[in-house]
């Protein structure tokens, strides 16, 4: 670090005007970051951070405004600056990296043109010669054919391409710090792991700074130089990355430390209070699934096909001219795979691999095109998907969704979401019966019972989960399909969510199919794993076979792309 | 959401945002915008005319009084009096109920059929879809108010052709938002779920689907409410739909009209000003339904 920082944040407070008076989001924090230095600022959701780097940029919504201290940048006052020279200072000294590149992208233009815009913006370029250094931005950023890729829509490109787009338009202008926004959330572990040593090997090659937000802690460890960690809008920690895992001092980073899944631990060492590794062994000992005896779920050959679009059919009809037909797209591509009463089967494989339709159809909310699906003996892929929801095994196979806020009626009150399937499927009548099945739940669960009453929006993201799980088990189903059920959740409430599940399993004697893209979570949780791509079963063992010495190519690339602290 | 969770400081456990109940809700919806007050004002006075009007005027609105005839606003007559002697602020006060009830009639019908229909088409999609997406394209296809002078025209002059006739020119309106709305919601995690829960489609559409989308109705019905006021007024100006001697807004402004050129401006000016505040309250009230049922706006 120089003696003179890029970056200096001093006793910054930003305060929000709300309904219930001022709300400090940032606490009177100090960061500082050096001349080609990468700093990460790490944190939970509502840790701040986030903010922060909006207050350095200036670009707080409406509401919210900084009540306190300095921030300088180079010598200039951010505080103090007027809009006109902020805005010639975003973009051509700070550059912003927004967490979806989609959203970050213009659909209706092309993104060659996009990137032409912002360096004539900031006078890089005339537009005689802007196409030539939009082609050689997206160049840099590795875009294979550049030539083609300068007419491309955002539409036409993946979501890691976008984010190289998005990571070409901010050092398009070759700035001085780039605020990177948890900029790979929502990208394949493959992909993000590509877009980080992008980012980090452009900035490092033109000494520029770097501060990356982001809730991993394991990414800002294996890419930064130093992490600031934060929590409800104050500085607990800021350390060198390989000092802050090998000796985190303050009591919130070792408790996120011990949250964050990793190599070598086990379910119950994700908690707070249990000494790590010392509950471990007798936890995956007792739930042996039942080796012997018929599978409780049996795949055979499934498939699940797509029409695509016929280019120019209505032409074609027209014309009189036949064109051959393109084959259907194979989103799931004849699968097959068994699950045992009371074992965890992990479902992993990276967007568009048809986990997520193969999950689908597994709980008859989508029909196959072909193949069996036999549960319990019965073949339930044969019954319609319309018609399962009221036929009598409809009851024994339930899910837990993804998103816990979406996956709640937002009319609905947490009670009436956890009746819902014994009002329409269960045989329990009466308020006072159904009240006490309700309040036994939620204390499985977990959830208060005073939290009943309360709709979605008056509970906080795990709460929703503990209802969403709730409602899944209300009718002890044999078999829970559990969809990314931690994606959407913080690291320490997944910690408690996941730990949960494993109780909830014992003690209901369920199986579990749990469709996932963190591998370390799949580690923890699953008996055995199956690796999917493109539809089709790349690898299939146990998990500390498939995950400890992964047989194919596909796998290890997986394993490896997870970002490894430096320990 | 992204934009709810970096300013809001999420609990890691078990706190929970505390909640707000509608009252508190509306009272901060109205301190921010004091416009939404007056209109809630105006809709209480309108409610109040149209319930207790025809009891609480000074005269019968349909008496006449040759006496009387064309006196311009006075104590005695506030609004002055018509070619007849009657009472205008009289007539104006009791034509509230008409006018009134003929929207609220034909907002209600048009929600009901469209916005069933609409919902319908949204979350079956198929044939349904077809079915309904052509007809609302069928009656967008004339121009709706000689569509409404047509019905009317047609079926005959009374009150619920009037109503029938503006419920129908609204139904594109209702059936497309409705449509859109069911459809962005019928793929959602929550209706999903419910499926799992053993819930049959027809039991999704009514427990998940039209309860969801209720608030976006509510703001569009309240905006509705003027049009359908003016579009009745419209009709009655133009001789179809409700006859003299009924009070009613637009048969006044239409008998009125010939006497403004000979100075007596007020016949038709205050049931004309009735109007205009009536379409304006429920315009401005459409803004404050808005404010009030959006939850982005409740933190």
């Amino acid at each position: 670090m120089t003696a003179q920082p890029l970056l200096d944040v001093r006793n910054l407070t930003v305060e929000f005007a709300t309904r219930r008076g001022t709300v400090r989001a940032v606490k009177a924090i100090d960061i500082s970051v050096g001349k080609g230095e990468t700093v990460a600022i790490v944190g939970e959701s509502g840790s701040g951070k986030s903010v922060t780097s909006y207050a350095v940029v200036r670009i707080l919504d409406r509401a919210g405004r900084i009540a306190e201290g300095t921030v300088s940048f180079s010598g200039v006052d951010l505080v103090a600056a007027s809009e006109a020279q902020m805005r010639d200072l975003r973009g051509r000294e700070i550059s912003m990296i927004f967490q979806n590149p989609r959203a970050a992208l213009n659909p209706i233009r092309k993104v060659g043109r996009q990137i032409e815009d912002v360096l004539v913006q900031h006078v890089q370029a005339t537009r005689a010669t802007a196409r030539a250094k939009a082609i050689e931005a997206l160049e840099k950023v590795r875009i294979a054919r550049p030539q083609e890729r300068y007419d491309a829509y955002p539409f036409e490109l993946s979501g890691g391409m976008c984010q190289r787009v998005v990571i070409a338009l901010a050092l398009a202008c070759q700035p001085q710090l780039l605020i990177a926004d948890e900029p790979t959330t929502g990208l394949d572990v493959t992909t993000q792991k590509a877009v980080m040593d992008l980012m980090v090997e452009l900035t490092r090659e033109r000494g520029m700074s770097t501060i990356l937000i982001t809730h991993d802690l394991g990414l800002a460890a294996a890419y930064c130089d130093r992490v600031v960690v934060m929590e409800k809008g104050s500085v607990v920690e800021t350390a060198a990355a390989a000092e802050i895992f090998r000796n985190p001092q303050h009591p919130y980073t070792r408790r996120l430390m011990q949250a964050t899944p990793r190599v070598g631990m086990q379910l119950r060492d994700l908690l707070p209070d249990a000494p790590a590794g010392a509950m471990a062994a007798p936890l995956n000992e007792v739930p042996n699934p039942d080796q012997a005896g018929a599978p409780l779920l049996l795949v055979e050959n499934l498939v699940k096909e797509y029409p695509r679009p016929q280019a120019g059919s209505l032409l074609a009809k027209l014309t009189g001219r036949t064109e051959p037909e393109k084959p259907a797209f194979r989103a799931v591509d004849g699968i097959g795979f068994t699950v045992r009463r009371g074992e965890t089967l992990g479902l992993v494989g990276e967007s568009g691999c048809g986990k997520s339709t193969t999950s689908m159809m597994l709980n008859r909310l989508l029909d196959p095109t072909s193949g069996r699906i036999v549960f319990d003996g019965h073949d339930i892929g044969a019954i319609p998907a319309k018609q399962f929801a009221l036929a009598p095994l409809r009851r024994r196979i339930q899910m837990v969704f993804q998103d816990p806020t979406d996956s709640l009626n937002p009319r609905f009150t947490a009670e009436r979401a956890i009746l819902d399937p014994i009002l329409r499927l269960g045989s329990l009548k009466g308020r006072d019966a159904l009240r006490a099945r309700c309040e036994e739940l939620a204390t499985l669960v977990g959830l208060p019972v005073e939290l009943l009453d309360r709709f979605p929006h008056q509970l906080s993201g795990g709460q929703k989960a503990r209802v969403g799980i709730a409602r899944a088990i209300a009718l002890e189903p044999d078999l829970v399909i559990l969809d990314e059920p931690t994606a959407a959740l913080d690291v320490s409430v997944q910690a408690v969510v996941l730990n949960l599940l494993e109780e909830l399993k014992q003690r209901l004697r369920m199986s579990y199919i749990f469709v996932s893209h963190d591998l370390n979570v799949v580690r923890l949780l699953c008996d055995r794993v199956i690796v999917m791509r493109a539809g089709r079963i790349i690898e299939e063992g146990t998990a500390e076979a498939v995950l400890g010495a992964p047989q194919a190519d596909y796998t290890r690339e997986l394993l490896s792309a997870i970002p490894h602290p430096p320990l | 959401m992204n934009e709810m969770s970096k300013v809001e400081p999420a609990p890691l456990r078990l706190e929970a945002p505390p909640s707000t109940s509608l009252w508190s809700h509306a009272r901060h919806v109205v301190s921010e915008n004091p416009v939404t007050g007056l209109a809630f004002g105006l809709f209480a006075l309108i409610l109040f005319a149209a319930v207790f009007g025809p009891l609480a005027v000074p005269y019968d609105p349909l008496a006449s009084n040759t006496s009387a005839a064309l006196k311009p606003p006075s104590t005695a007559h506030w609004f002055g009096t018509d070619q007849l002697g009657r009472d205008i602020f009289s007539r104006v006060v009791a034509a509230t109920r008409l006018d009134f009830s003929i929207a609220v009639a034909s907002v209600a019908l048009v929600f009901l059929l469209g916005g069933l229909a609409g919902v319908a088409a949204g979350f079956f999609g198929g044939w349904v879809d077809t079915v309904v997406g052509r007809v609302a394209d069928t009656i967008m296809a004339f121009p709706l108010f000689v569509l409404a002078m047509g019905i009317v025209a047609a079926l005959g002059n009374s009150v619920t052709n009037i109503v029938l006739a503006t419920a129908i020119i609204n139904f594109p309106l209702y059936a497309r938002i409705a449509r859109a709305e069911a459809n962005v919601r019928r793929e959602a995690g929550f209706v999903q779920a419910a499926r799992l829960s053993g819930n049959s489609e027809w039991r999704l559409l009514l427990t998940q689907i039209v309860p969801n989308i209720m608030p976006i109705m509510a703001v569009q019905m309240s905006l509705t409410m003027g049009y359908a006021i003016l579009n009745a007024a419209g009709l009655s100006f133009i001789g179809l739909g409700v006859r003299p001697p009924t009070p009613e807004w637009g048969i006044m402004v239409a008998e009125g009209a010939s006497f403004i050129v000979s100075g007596e401006w007020w016949i038709a000016f205050f049931p004309g000003l009735a109007l205009m505040t009536a379409v304006f309250c429920f315009n401005l009230l459409g803004d404050g339904v808005r404010d009030l049922v959006d939850p982005q706006r409740r933190n």
